[in-house]
C-alpha cells in the first residue's frame, strides 16, 4: 500500500494516532510501521501548532513587554520595551542559526544526554517535508511547525529574566548576556528536559518489555529499551514530568533573574525613593495578553490537537482563575484592599504553576494548584524580599521561580490518577518502565531532581556570565544615567512625549 | 490690585470657575501642583510594598482683581471649593504692583 495522496495519508495517520489514544496501540504501531516512510502530518494539527507559535510570540511582544513596562517608572519604559523586543528578535536569529540544533538533535556520543549537536545548524536538512513525532504514537507534525513553536519558547524565557534587574542595567550588557545565556543555559536545559529522539520506538520497546515473559526475553527487551532511551535528554530519561516548561522556562528564568538582581545590585534609591508602577493599565493589558497567549504555550505543548490538548487548555483556564482570586483575597485579607496589581500578579503566578502540570493534572487538581501558588508567591514578593533586601524589581524570582517550583513539585502529586491526574503515560516515564503505574516517592524524586538541576545549572551558569560581562563591558550605567532614566541615556528617546 | 491665589481640590476647579465667572471675573490661571498640609498623604500598596505618598495632587488658581473685589472673590472661592473635609486647600492674597495687557498696552485696572 502506498500513500500517493497526501490528504488520505494524513487521514490514515490520524486514524493511527486516534487508535493509539484509545488504547489500540498494537494496531497503531502496525500501521505506523507499515506506513513509516509516508507518515504525513494532519492538517488540523499543523494549523493548531502554527497558531500556537503565534500565540506564544504574543505573550512576549506585546504581552510580557507591557506587563513589565507598566511596572517600571515612566523614565525606564522605552528601556524595558526595547530589551524585551530585542531579546525576542535575538533569540529568533540564534535559534535558526544553531539553537534549534543544540536543543533538539542528538549530540556527540557521551554528550548526547546533555547537549545536542550541530547537525541541524542553519536548519540543514529541515525542509517542508520533514516531520517530527508527537506524543501519540504514529502522529507527526511538520518539523517547521515544531521548530517555530519551540523558537517562541527560546524567545520568551530570556525576556522573562530582565524584569529582575530592570531600570538599572546597560542595554549592551543585557544583549550580550542573553546571547551567551541561551547557549550556556537555555539550549542545554531544553535538551535535558524535552529531547526524546524517537518516542514511538520508546513506547514500542516499553510495551515489548511489559509483554516479555521470561528472564532472557526480559533482559533483551530491557536492553532494547535502554538503547532507544539512551539518546534522550537526561532529565527526560529520568522520568521528570514537565508538560510545557515549568523547569526549562520558569525556574530557569527565575533563578537567573535572582542571580542577576544580586550581582547587578539594587537600584539607586531602593528602599528610600518611591518606585511605584507607572501604568497599571498597561500591566493589566500585558497580563491579559499573557493569559490568552498561554493557551498556545500550554495546550500547544501537546504538539497536536486532541483531548489532552483540551485538558491542558482547561487546566490553564482554571488554575489561572483560581490563582488570580487567591492572590486578590490573600492581599485583601492581609493588606485591607483588593488590588489590580494583585489580581494580575496572581494570574501570572497561576499560569506559571500550571505550566508543568497542564497536560498531567486534572482540572480540579489544577484549581487547587492555582489556589495554593498565589499566597506563597505573595509571601515571597513581600515578606521574603523585604527581609533579605534583594531588589528583584519586577519579582521574576518571587513569581516565576517560586511559582515554577510549586508547579513542578505539584505536577508530581497531581499526575496521580487518584487525584484526577492522567497517570504516567508511555512516553512520559519510560526510565522505570512504569507506564500505567504511579508511585509518589519515585515521581517526587524525579521532579525534585529536575528542579535542583535547573536551579544549579542556571544559577551557577548565569552568575558566571554576569561576572564575565561585568568585567568586560560593565553591567551598570553610571549613577547619573540611572537617575535620569535609561530611556534617554541608553536609547536616546522617551516612551512618552507629553 | 491684588492677586488671589488658591490651592484647591482638583475636582472643585469647575465649580470655582463658575462662581468666579458669575462675579464678572473673566481671567484665571490654573496650575496642577502637588503638596501637603493637614491632610498629609495616603498609603499605596504594590505587591505588599507600602509607599507613603506624602504629596497630593492639587490645583492652584491665580486671579488678579481690583482691591475692592477681593472679599467677594474669596467668598466665591470658599463657597465653591469647600467640602468640609481636610484637604480643601487654602487661599493667599498678595499685593499686585502693576499689570499690562500685552495686546493693547493697557495698564493696571484697565488690564484686568
Amino acid at each position: 500500500m502506498t500513500f500517493a495522496h497526501p490528504v488520505r495519508a494524513g487521514l490514515i495517520a490520524t486514524a493511527a494516532g486516534l487508535a493509539a489514544m484509545v488504547g489500540f496501540a498494537d494496531m497503531a504501531l502496525a500501521q505506523a510501521t507499515a506506513a513509516a516512510p509516508a507518515l504525513v502530518p494532519n492538517k488540523g494539527d499543523t494549523a493548531w501548532m502554527l497558531i500556537c507559535a503565534a500565540l506564544v510570540l504574543m505573550m512576549s511582544v506585546p504581552g510580557l513587554a507591557l506587563f513589565y513596562g507598566g511596572l517600571v517608572r515612566a523614565k525606564n519604559m522605552a528601556s524595558i520595551l526595547t530589551q524585551v523586543f530585542a531579546i525576542v528578535s535575538l533569540a529568533g536569529v540564534v535559534w535558526v542559526l544553531f539553537g534549534y540544533s543544540l536543543a533538539f538533535t542528538g549530540g556527540d556520543g557521551a554528550l548526547t544526554p546533555y547537549i545536542g549537536g550541530l547537525g541541524k545548524a542553519l536548519l540543514r536538512g529541515v525542509d517542508a517535508n520533514s516531520t517530527v513525532p508527537t506524543f501519540s504514537n504514529g502522529v507527526v507534525i511538520p518539523e517547521f511547525a515544531y521548530l517555530v513553536f519551540q523558537m517562541t519558547f527560546a524567545m520568551i524565557t530570556p525576556a522573562l529574566i530582565v524584569g529582575a534587574f530592570a531600570e538599572r542595567i546597560k542595554f549592551a550588557a543585557v544583549f550580550v548576556f542573553v546571547l551567551l545565556w541561551l547557549v550556556v543555559v537555555y539550549f542545554p536545559i531544553a535538551h535535558w528536559v524535552w529531547f526524546v529522539p524517537a518516542p514511538d520506538d520508546v513506547a514500542a520497546a516499553a510495551k515489548a518489555l511489559a509483554a516479555a515473559a521470561d528472564g532472557a526475553a526480559k533482559t533483551a527487551a530491557q536492553a532494547k529499551l535502554d538503547e532507544v532511551t539512551s539518546g534522550a535528554g537526561w532529565l527526560a530519561a529520568s522520568g521528570a514530568l514537565d508538560f510545557a516548561g515549568g523547569t526549562v522556562v520558569h525556574i530557569n528564568a527565575g533563578i537567573a533573574g535572582l542571580v542577576g538582581a544580586l550581582i547587578v545590585g539594587k537600584r539607586v534609591g531602593y528602599g528610600k525613593d518611591l518606585m511605584p508602577p507607572h501604568a497599571l493599565t498597561m500591566t493589566m493589558i500585558g497580563a491579559s495578553l499573557l493569559w490568552v497567549g498561554w493557551f498556545g504555550f500550554n495546550a500547544g505543548s501537546n504538539l497536536e490537537a486532541n483531548g489532552t490538548t483540551a485538558l491542558a487548555f482547561v487546566n490553564t483556564m482554571v488554575a489561572t482563575a483560581g490563582a488570580a482570586l487567591s492572590w486578590l483575597l490573600a492581599e485583601w485579607a492581609h493588606k485591607g484592599k483588593p488590588s489590580l496589581l494583585g489580581i494580575c500578579s496572581g494570574a501570572v503566578a497561576g499560569l506559571v504553576a500550571v505550566t508543568p502540570a497542564a497536560g498531567f493534572a486534572g482540572p480540579i487538581g489544577a484549581l487547587v494548584l492555582g489556589l495554593i501558588v498565589s499566597p506563597v508567591c505573595l509571601f515571597f514578593v513581600s515578606t521574603v524580599k523585604n527581609t533579605f533586601r534583594y531588589d528583584d524589581a519586577l519579582d521574576v524570582f518571587g513569581i516565576h521561580c517560586v511559582g515554577g517550583i510549586i508547579g513542578a513539585l505539584g505536577t508530581g502529586i497531581l499526575v496521580n490518577p487518584a487525584l484526577g491526574g492522567v497517570g504516567i503515560t508511555d512516553y512520559a516515564n519510560f526510565a522505570g518502565n512504569n507506564a500505567g503505574t504511579y508511585d509518589v516517592a519515585t515521581q517526587m524524586l524525579a521532579q525534585g531532581k529536575a528542579v535542583l538541576a535547573t536551579l544549579v545549572w542556571s544559577g551557577v551558569g548565569s552568575a558566571i556570565l554576569f561576572k564575565i560581562i561585568d568585567l568586560v563591558i560593565g553591567l551598570r550605567p553610571s549613577v547619573d544615567a540611572e537617575r535620569e532614566g535609561l530611556d534617554i541615556t541608553d536609547h536616546g528617546e522617551r516612551a512618552y512625549n507629553m | 490690585m491684588k492677586i488671589v491665589m488658591a490651592i484647591i481640590k482638583p475636582f472643585k476647579l469647575d465649580e470655582v470657575r463658575d462662581a468666579l465667572t458669575s462675579l464678572g471675573i473673566h481671567g484665571l490661571t490654573v496650575t496642577e501642583v502637588r503638596g501637603y498640609g493637614r491632610q498629609k498623604g495616603h498609603t499605596e500598596i504594590y505587591r505588599g510594598a507600602e509607599y507613603a505618598v506624602s504629596f497630593l495632587p492639587k490645583v492652584k488658581i491665580e486671579v488678579a482683581v481690583p482691591s475692592d473685589h477681593v472679599e467677594r472673590v474669596i467668598g466665591a472661592i470658599v463657597g465653591a471649593a469647600k467640602t468640609g473635609q481636610i484637604g480643601d486647600g487654602k487661599i493667599f492674597v498678595m499685593s499686585l504692583e502693576h499689570a499690562v495687557r500685552i495686546r493693547t498696552g493697557e495698564a493696571d485696572a484697565d488690564a484686568l
